[in-house]
């Protein structure tokens, strides 16, 4: 099927299959392959992507329900160069080894700072929750919220 | 004579928290791992695999398959080029299934199509009829004589038996404590998918960019599997997403590169979650008998162990995971008799092989377990039993070899038990409590408990194993200015390679800009990222490259200090060396394991803080505490990542991780029922870093990367011991554990120190 839709502000189309999940259209057909792939059954957050807004798992969307939408990926957050904040205080804050985890770390983390300009310890581990990281244990990814938090970030 | 510029001072040298260069590209979703990797016009591949955990293959028919849209090759083992086997430490596992299925999951066709889907189906469409064979599934069984055989019937199904006399094994002593122990399956569970990319080559060869370890040793093993002389194999590092001893085996690197020589197209093969947990070793599952003797003033007298320790259907690992658990089985402590005797045995299950700690791990949780039945039963505290035992400079392990360099086993235990306690549970409110959001209790039934463990586990390999890695450095100028470049074959698998690379690098030579290029096979071996051994190894080639390269810049300057000169001055050309390091030469395994074995010794201990719902067996981690002994901090940002991501895999295995099986097949292929270590349930860790430099690693920087899963494990169990009074004496604990005080015990007398392979039966 012929699929339309905006990803990180541009107009795109794409080939896929009926079946074919969002995360599969933005990786496999669009070449986007900032969103991971690390279960494919909505566990670990690895996908995470922001549809009309909305935090969601892009493995668990399918291609036909994102026709039309508008998709922001992990791609659409730095300018060029110039890192979005919540990157940069993954980066500073040693939240960031393999890196598998992170980008969808860094969606969600961004979606929660947008409602929740400041949120408390409990707040955070409750929202991040449905993003695993097998590499740090999870202490410098919360302080990497944190610093973010405190840089005022808000958009 | 040109001025040198003013120096500045440089950043992200030796000892300062720098942040990783490879940060950006990842937070950016930017860098590239095995599964984003991707070629105009490629094919993927896909694998069908064994049902059955021990069946005869009496026919498979490809025809169907073959026939399939999209579909340009069908590979079973008649296709393949050679019948070598491949393997880690033995090469015992064939290319694909010929004959027999030892596991289920064993790999029997391969497919390469147009696209994944039509892979998949293809591979579902290939027919093979099988003949069961009688499986077995349980390790101890495996050992006995009416065993049905896995390989060769002459050994037994035995992969590895390892004796470890030390003293006098029958001395007697005041006070015996007893106990039998169990270590379910662990998967390393790495969020990254095995993946990969064959491009095959004119030359008839295949270039393989691979999410891996240990580029040299897939080399290794790869190249006869192809028919290929090893120029014709190149590697070269994709990134990758965690590894933690998962990468260490082949998986599908074989396969990839078969379907791309077979097609002479570039192919790709990823697994996806549930095949990732059939398609890598595991951590070996243990059951383990453990009997201490001490004197009526807590000195220990003696330790006897029977570990048994099940390796799959290929041994893999198996070797290193045995002997590690034998001579590290009586712990960080000053024992004079010792008898362990630790057997690795081939079962139907899926092989096992290695996970951070590999061998250490399984054994900690017996003997620091049965130091606190020991200090229970002379009425000392725990934490002060350790201490009265600790190991000393000087002293020696069980394997009697003595411990030169650092040994700082008091102080770490000194250290950890002096870290501050989290502050009582101030209110009930359900998100504090264990079960959380599940608002599954008001406090009513919830202790606290506190727990104390203490590990140790060599750095390096052992066992006169040629442990070596190889680094080029080169210095020059281009139009950035002067730039320093390194290259290993290390692989960076997320715990940091490159920084130690680059750090090393910057204080050696003070030059600002480093890059440390990506690693393949053009250069030599750098060894695997596992037995924490990068820091020493290629840190230490990268350091002695330096030098080599100081010294020649040194000559270049003509008797000025290199401070006082403008070092691009010196580079009219290039100065580059190329160095192999290796560490000092260590003893092949005798048979009492009584030499000098090991390289040098780690040692962490854990203080752990729970609170137990007692009413539904839940348990929340309220705190950890760690002292740990690094030598010295490369950089102390990323070895706090390293212990406290240790930790959380040490809490997995402790209370929630278990790859369940029936009759040899997962049962919980899925992170949907295989359950990690979330946010919820991480609490804050304390960290103490110890750095007492040891004299032969680079900087005095010991490895830091597995004692953080050694003795987490134990630390959090003996919490809900102290919380419920129960004797949990397997892991991972279970609610039913905690509420009925479920035992789990194996079903066999075995006498501590005895030979498994006379086991008795319990009726
Ligand atoms: S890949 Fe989508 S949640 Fe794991
Ligand atoms: S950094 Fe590796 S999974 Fe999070």
């Amino acid at each position: 099927m012929r699929l339309r839709l905006q990803v990180n502000g541009t107009e795109r189309e794409a080939e896929a299959r009926e079946h074919e999940s969002l995360l599969t259209v933005l990786r496999e057909r669009l070449g986007l392959w900032g969103s991971k792939n690390a279960c494919e059954q909505g566990e670990c957050g690895s996908c995470s992507v922001l549809m009309d807004g909305d935090l969601v798992c892009a493995c668990l969307v399918l291609a036909g329900a994102a026709e039309g939408r508008d998709v922001r990926t992990v791609e659409d957050l730095a300018a060029g160069e110039h890192l979005h904040p919540v990157q940069r205080a993954f980066v500073d804050a040693g939240a960031v080894q393999c890196g598998f985890c992170t980008p969808g770390f860094i969606v969600a983390t961004a979606a929660l700072l947008r409602d929740n300009p400041e949120p408390s310890d409990a707040e955070i581990r409750e929202a991040l929750s449905g993003n695993i990281c097998r590499c740090t244990g999870y202490g410098k990814i919360l302080e990497a919220v944190h610093r973010s938090a405190a840089q005022g970030y808000t958009s | 004579m040109t001025i040198a510029p003013p120096k500045t001072r440089l950043r992200g040298v030796v000892g300062e928290s720098a942040p990783r260069a490879d940060a950006p590209p990842k937070v950016k979703g930017e860098f590239l791992y095995g599964s984003d990797l991707s070629r105009e016009g490629m094919l993927h591949g896909a694998t069908l695999r064994s049902p059955h955990a021990h069946a005869r293959i009496a026919r498979i028919d490809v025809a169907a398959a073959r026939a399939m849209p999209g579909v340009r090759a069908v590979l079973t083992s008649d296709d393949l080029p050679t019948r070598e086997k491949f393997g880690l430490m033995r090469a015992d596992q064939p290319v694909l299934a010929t004959r027999v299925v030892r596991y289920v999951g064993e790999p029997v066709a391969i497919v390469a199509a147009d696209d994944p889907e039509q892979a998949r189906l293809a591979a579902r469409a290939i027919k093979v009829e099988y003949e069961a064979l009688s499986a077995v599934t349980d390790a101890v069984a495996a050992l006995q004589a009416d065993a049905p055989k896995l390989h060769d019937p002459k050994d037994g199904n035995v992969i590895e038996d390892v004796r470890v006399v030390h003293g006098d094994p029958d001395a007697r002593a005041d006070v015996v404590v007893e106990g039998e122990y169990e270590v379910a399956m662990q998967d390393q569970a790495a969020l990254g998918p095995e993946a990969g990319l064959a491009i095959p080559g004119q030359d008839g060869g295949v270039t393989l960019h691979i999410a891996t370890q240990w580029l040299h040793e897939d080399l290794r093993q790869i190249a006869p599997c192809l028919g290929l002389p090893e120029e014709k194999v190149r590697l070269v590092l994709a990134g990758v997403g965690g590894a933690f001893g998962a990468r260490e085996d082949v998986t599908l690197q074989i396969h990839v590169c078969l379907l791309a020589l077979a097609t002479k197209r570039a192919v790709r093969m990823t697994y996806g979650r549930e095949e990732s947990f059939y398609g890598h070793v595991h951590r070996h599952p243990a059951r383990m008998w453990y009997r201490h003797g001490a004197t009526r003033d807590g000195r220990l007298v003696f330790v006897r162990a029977t570990i048994v320790l099940d390796g799959g259907a290929y041994a893999s690992s198996t070797f290193a995971v045995v002997a590690n658990a034998a001579c590290f089985g009586a712990g960080p402590y000053r024992v004079p008799n010792a008898l362990i005797h630790a057997v690795g045995a081939y079962t139907n299950n899926p092989p096992t092989g290695a996970m951070r700690g590999f061998g250490a791990v399984q054994s900690c949780f017996g003997y620091e377990a049965q130091m606190d039945k020991l200090a229970a039963a002379l009425g000392i505290d725990p934490v002060e039993l350790r201490a009265r035992n600790a190991l000393e400079n000087g002293d020696r392990i069980i394997t009697d070899q003595p411990i030169e360099g650092s040994a700082p086993v008091a102080e770490v235990i000194r250290r950890c038990a002096a870290l501050p306690l989290p502050p009582r549970r101030s209110s009930n409110d359900p998100l504090e409590l264990p079960g959380g959001a599940g608002n599954l209790t008001h406090g009513e039934g919830v202790k606290r408990g506190v727990g104390f463990a203490v590990g140790l586990k060599n750095v390096c390999y052992s066992h006169a194993f040629d442990d070596f890695s190889t680094a080029r450095v080169r210095v020059e100028r281009d139009q950035g200015g002067v730039v320093a470049r390194v290259h290993t074959a290390a692989s960076e698998v997320g715990q940091g390679i490159v920084l130690v690379c680059e750090q090393i690098a910057r204080t050696e030579l003070g030059v600002q800009r480093v890059i440390v290029e990506t690693p393949d096979t053009t250069i030599g071996s750098a060894g695997s990222s596992s037995a924490s051994r990068q820091t020493w190894m290629t840190g230490g080639a990268v350091l002695a490259a330096c030098r080599e390269v100081k010294a020649e810049l040194a000559k270049r300057a003509r008797g000025r200090r290199l401070e006082d000169v403008d070092v691009a001055e010196l580079l009219g050309t290039p100065v580059e060396r190329v160095v192999t390091h290796r560490h000092r030469p260590t003893e092949k395994r005798n048979d009492t394991t009584q030499n000098d074995g090991h390289v040098a010794f780690l040692f962490a201990a854990h203080r752990a803080v729970v609170d137990v719902d007692v009413d539904t067996g839940l348990v929340k981690v309220v705190q950890i505490a760690t002292a740990q002994d690094v030598g010295k901090a490369i950089n102390p940002l990323a070895v706090i990542g390293q212990l406290e991501g240790g930790i959380a895999q040490g809490l997995g295995l402790a209370v929630m991780e278990e790859v369940q099986l029936k009759d040899g097949a997962v049962r919980n292929a899925s992170f949907t029922d295989y359950l990690l270590p979330t946010m919820l349930d991480m609490p804050p860790v304390v960290c103490d870093l110890i750095e007492f430099p040891h004299p032969d690693a680079p900087y005095g920087a010991k490895g830091v990367g597995e004692p953080p899963t050694i003795s987490s494990t134990p630390a959090i169990v003996a919490a809900i011991r102290a919380a419920t009074g129960r004797a949990l004496e397997r892991v991972p604990v279970r609610p039913d554990d905690i509420v009925f005080g479920t035992s789990s015990r194996s079903g066999w007398r075995v006498v501590a120190g005895d030979d498994p392979r006379g086991a008795e039966r319990v009726r």
